[in-house]
């Protein structure tokens, strides 16, 4: 991670304070997770203090202060996809992959998270990896599709 | 500034336009109950204990006296049914977390709330934000912050500077409703290394 | 492009757009909405163009790559003009058909097209579907002629006339004015009436004021805003400018969840355009007007989706909402008077200019004026966006729309409002939709998520599995709202898990009392809603699982077992096979029976026994019959000795 790249987020958002969480967003983006010496820089460059940064890198869910994973998968929770039964399909994710949501296994294949809605309402239950959606998930089928991420 | 008359528990009151319910309150001798409220800093409104009935234009409704500012005609109720059952179990929701606190147990005798009647949690903070807001506001300079949100809710000092700040000050832990050993456990475990990321 | 400059240059420009496009022309659009884009529309437009070019069609026909059509369970949608017919689940290997046929005059493609499930019968007119048929796409219809990244396309149409008609021919007051008249009220949940926000906002003192947009859309199960703002982003453009005029604020934000990237993807490109053209920046159309917008993306918190919190999230803090005793139309954002809208809130508003308040009202009830558009899903046939007039019942939008429950299912009830509304109950299936109306049925209008749910939905679950959500979203500042919705998933958990006691839901109520009388924000006040109003209608499920440790539904995991009627088994091997957790023993002439030691309930065995056998029961609050003896399961096939 080179300090240049974090400056010229920065520098993008003209060093705001209010636009703490955009240059956070992009840091995640980019990184696939905020490593501490990012933080330090932003607090240093934007004049906010740490606890503020902080609070806000664990608030929020987009962010993560662990590398995650080459694949990220996200089980959706949404409402109708939990009446199409979501929650088995999330069980039978977290014992093949052996973690719980926010958890990234040993070998940082896999990150797994819960989302609430991705709109596809009609697919349902949506098990999302990588952005790509696998639609109309069963128990029986999810071990297949994982196989299929190296 | 210009005067708002308000009625107290039924006692008239001539109040600052900008003062809260619970200055107003406090001018005429009334006692609300508070945690979250300290006089050095801006007011928090996060506990609810101080929550108070006002009436205006025939509704009713509880707010936060500490936050709530005074308003011509404004009727008051700082005691009732409602009140303290709502006050009682708030208080048992926190004592849950901290059953030997002795400002919590004085205000459970008082509103009859049972410190067992939650199962026990595990950590002792009530989310005050005493220590947090004086830190940040008087002390300036944020050794200690919140994180996450939701029950997963915590406190914690930020390594570096609570090493460089925290030993000479500790002016939070006197602050500290439930325990000034909380603070100073957290503040220790914040300086011990963290463990190498290869090593787990 | 050079900045148009007024409303005559305007004029001319969109007369010369208009030249250009004759309605008669063949052309094809496809629907490019998120949720088409995920059953593959990317390439049925790929396998369009191919096609177009194969069949030397690319410069007579465009194809048109639209935003969601709201038909979303039968997607990729793709409907030819000028003859309106609606091709659904089209695949790539459907275009050259669709392009030969359909294009040059031909019989249009049958099994391409909606069948009612009634009479068999083929409808080829979109507007004929039952689906389209009963709807008022005031507000949405839009979405299915323009392509979201052309602001021309949006011109053509009359893009940008409100603005016009605002800036030139009305004061800002007048503005409000006609925006009271409608009796427009909010569309994010909250239902206030608009123009009395906005009227406060323009009275209220202060150096700046500003307009949101918010487009945090957090409700599970609704994604009508989505659909919008990545179908006609400069609809909500337009409708913000004209806001910011009758206010009095020069600088807008759109506040839009990260989850959205088409979302954020297409309204970045909207001002950007906009910009270009001289409908965004300083001295709009030359009116004098400034104005500029900003996108702020979120950051993964549903606490943000209320006004206050998204304010403080806009200042570059946490998400923790403030007492809001004082408007945040008077102090907002910095303390500055601020006007935060809803998405489809602001995309009404170029309507009400451009037809005025009479039209709108035209629709809905005294007290809903209008159109909404909900997102009905769950158990339910037809699942997608419909827009509504305000007042429809409920029975019309699930079974008239929706198409009603699938696989023969029995109705059970349709939670409204997200995670603060409610559940209402077949009894109530007459409500007329609207504000008050479903308030006093116990639920909430919401942002219009409408989610239907049948005779396997638990609804003890149901309030389990919401306040799981609000615990988890919760930001945590006051006692009531976290602690409260911690101690009350607890013993709801408990309860699904048959660990129910006599006196929780005693102690339920009181918790419920105490988050909506003295929580900090509306998050906590409503979070005791799923609870409450499923206990309202369904308490018979809340007895069954505490007293008898038995879910009605049978669908609470400790509560139910799977086993195989040995009398009924035919020893297919399918469940066998497909078991994810290895439960079952039997073989080719052995009756099957589940290990109940190692079952997970997870039902696959239910889905896949050949409906002619049937021979897996789900039980619940009966003890599971012990398995007979391996002898007694072995099966004799006819013709064949033991």
């Amino acid at each position: 991670m080179d300090i240049e790249s974090i400056d010229q987020i920065i520098d993008t958002h003209g060093a705001e304070p209010s636009a703490l969480i955009q240059i956070l967003l992009e840091i995640q983006a980019d990184h696939h997770w905020l490593p501490g010496e990012s933080l330090e820089r932003v607090s240093e460059r934007l004049g906010v203090a740490m606890t503020r940064i902080m609070h806000i890198a664990t608030f929020y869910k987009a962010f993560s202060l662990v590398p995650k994973g080459r694949h990220e998968i996200h089980v959706c929770v949404g409402t109708a996809c939990h009446v199409r039964g979501a929650e088995r399909v999330l069980d039978s994710v977290e014992d093949l992959t052996g973690i719980q949501p926010g958890e990234t296994d040993v070998d940082l294949k896999f990150s797994l998270e819960t989302v609430n809605c991705l709109g596809c309402c009609a697919l349902g239950p949506v098990m999302e990896i990588d952005g790509k959606p696998h639609g109309k998930m069963l128990p029986g089928k999810i071990a297949d599709v994982l196989e299929t991420y190296a | 500034m210009s005067a708002t008359s308000l009625r107290i528990d039924g006692k008239h009151i001539e109040a600052e336009e900008g003062m809260t319910l619970l200055e107003a309150a406090q001018l005429a001798g009334i006692n609300i109950p508070t945690l979250c409220q300290h006089e050095g800093l801006e007011p928090y409104g996060g506990c609810r204990v101080c929550m108070v009935e006002i009436e205006k234009r025939g509704w009713s409704k509880l707010v936060a006296a500490c936050v709530y500012t005074v308003e011509d005609d404004l009727i008051v109720r700082t005691r009732s049914e409602k009140i303290d059952r709502i006050r009682k179990t708030v208080l048992e929701l926190l004592l849950a977390h901290a059953p030997d606190s002795p400002q919590l147990l004085s205000l459970a005798r008082e509103y009859g709330a049972d410190k067992d009647r939650f199962e026990a949690q595990a950590s002792f903070c009530v989310h005050c934000g005493l220590c947090v807001r004086y830190c940040a506001e008087i002390k300036k300079a944020n050794a200690v912050g919140f994180l996450d949100r939701g029950k997963r809710r915590e406190i914690a000092f930020m390594p570096g500077i609570a090493a460089a700040e925290c030993a000479s000050c500790m002016e939070c832990f006197a602050l500290c409703p439930t325990s000034a050993l909380q603070a100073a456990y957290v503040w220790v475990s914040a300086l011990v290394p963290p463990l190498d990321h290869a090593e787990v | 492009m050079s900045r148009i400059g007024s409303p005559v240059e305007l004029e001319e420009y969109r007369e010369a757009l208009r030249a250009e496009r004759d309605p008669a022309k063949p052309h094809i659009t496809l629907c490019g909405g998120s949720a088409c884009l995920a059953t593959g529309s990317r390439e049925v437009a790929a396998g369009m163009e191919a096609e177009l070019q194969a069949q030397g069609l690319g410069d007579q026909v465009e194809l048109r790559k639209t935003g969601c059509r709201g038909f979303c369970e039968r997607g990729p949608v793709v409907v030819t003009h000028p003859d309106e017919s609606c091709y659904l689940q089209v695949e790539p290997g459907d275009a050259q058909e669709i392009v030969a046929q359909s294009v040059n005059g031909h019989a249009a493609i049958d099994r391409l097209m909606y069948t009612d499930p009634g009479t068999e019968e083929r409808i080829q007119k979109e507007s004929d579907i039952p689906f389209y048929a009963h709807q008022v796409r005031r507000v949405f219809g839009s979405n299915g002629s323009i392509d979201p990244k052309s602001i021309d396309d949006y011109l053509a149409i009359g893009g940008y006339s409100a603005l016009e008609k605002a800036l030139f021919q009305m004061t800002p007051e007048g503005v409000v004015e006609e925006v009271k008249k409608s009796k427009l009220r909010g569309r994010g949940g909250g239902g206030f009436p608009t123009g009395r926000k906005w009227e406060e906002s323009r009275n209220a003192p202060g150096e700046a004021k500003y307009v949101i947009v918010n487009a945090d859309e957090g409700d599970p199960g609704a994604y009508m805003d989505r659909s919008l703002l990545e179908g006609n982003p400069h609809l909500i453009l337009e409708g913000l400018a004209i806001g910011a005029y009758a206010v009095g604020a020069h600088e807008g934000f759109i506040y839009v969840r990260q989850e959205y990237p088409l979302a954020v993807e297409n309204i970045i490109l909207a001002i950007k355009k906009a910009e270009e053209y001289g409908f965004l920046g300083s001295n709009i159309l030359g009116s004098g007007f400034d104005f500029t917008v900003s996108v702020h993306m979120g950051a993964g918190a549903f606490v943000c989706g209320e006004s206050s919190a998204l304010m403080t999230a806009l200042e570059g803090r946490v998400g923790e909402p403030r007492p809001k005793y004082i408007h945040t139309a008077v102090k907002g954002v910095w303390d500055q008077p601020s006007v935060l809208n809803n998405v489809e809130t602001w995309a009404n508003v170029p309507l009400i200019i451009n037809e005025g308040a009479d039209w709108f009202g035209e629709y809905g009830t005294e007290g809903s004026k209008g159109t909404k558009i909900f997102s009905l899903v769950g158990k339910i046939t037809n699942t997608g966006l419909v827009e509504v007039p305000m007042g429809m019942t409920l029975e019309d939008i699930i079974f008239k729309i929706g198409g009603g429950i699938p696989e023969g299912k029995k109705f059970k009830a349709v939670q409204t409002g997200g995670p603060s509304g409610g559940c209402i109950p077949e009894a109530l299936l007459g409500l007329e939709v609207g504000f008050d109306e479903l308030t006093e049925a116990g639920s909430m209008m919401g942002s219009g998520g409408m989610i239907v749910m049948d005779e396997d939905t638990c609804m003890v679950d149901v309030a389990r599995y919401f306040l799981d959500f609000l615990a988890d979203e919760s930001c945590g500042k006051c006692a009531p709202c976290r602690e409260g919705t911690a101690q009350m998933l607890k013993i709801l958990t408990d309860i699904t898990q048959g660990k129910g006691k006599a006196g929780q839901l005693e102690v339920l109520q009181e918790l419920a009392e105490v988050a909506r009388e003295a929580s900090l924000c509306a998050l906590g006040k409503s979070a005791p809603n799923p609870f409450l109003s499923t206990l309202r209608y369904f308490r018979d499920e809340y007895e069954a699982h505490i007293t008898e440790k038995r879910c009605p539904a049978r669908s609470c995991k400790e509560l139910i077992a799977y086993h195989i009627d040995p009398a009924l088994c035919r020893a297919c091997m399918q469940c066998m096979k497909q078991c994810p957790a290895d439960a079952i023993d039997g073989g080719r002439n052995l009756v099957h029976v589940i290990d109940q030691s190692k079952c997970t309930k997870c039902g696959t065995c239910l889905e896949v026994c050949p409906a002619r056998y049937s021979a897996v029961m789900l039980t619940s609050g009966e003890p599971v019959p012990p398995p007979i003896p391996e002898e007694q399961r072995i099966i004799v096939r006819k013709g064949k000795e033991a």
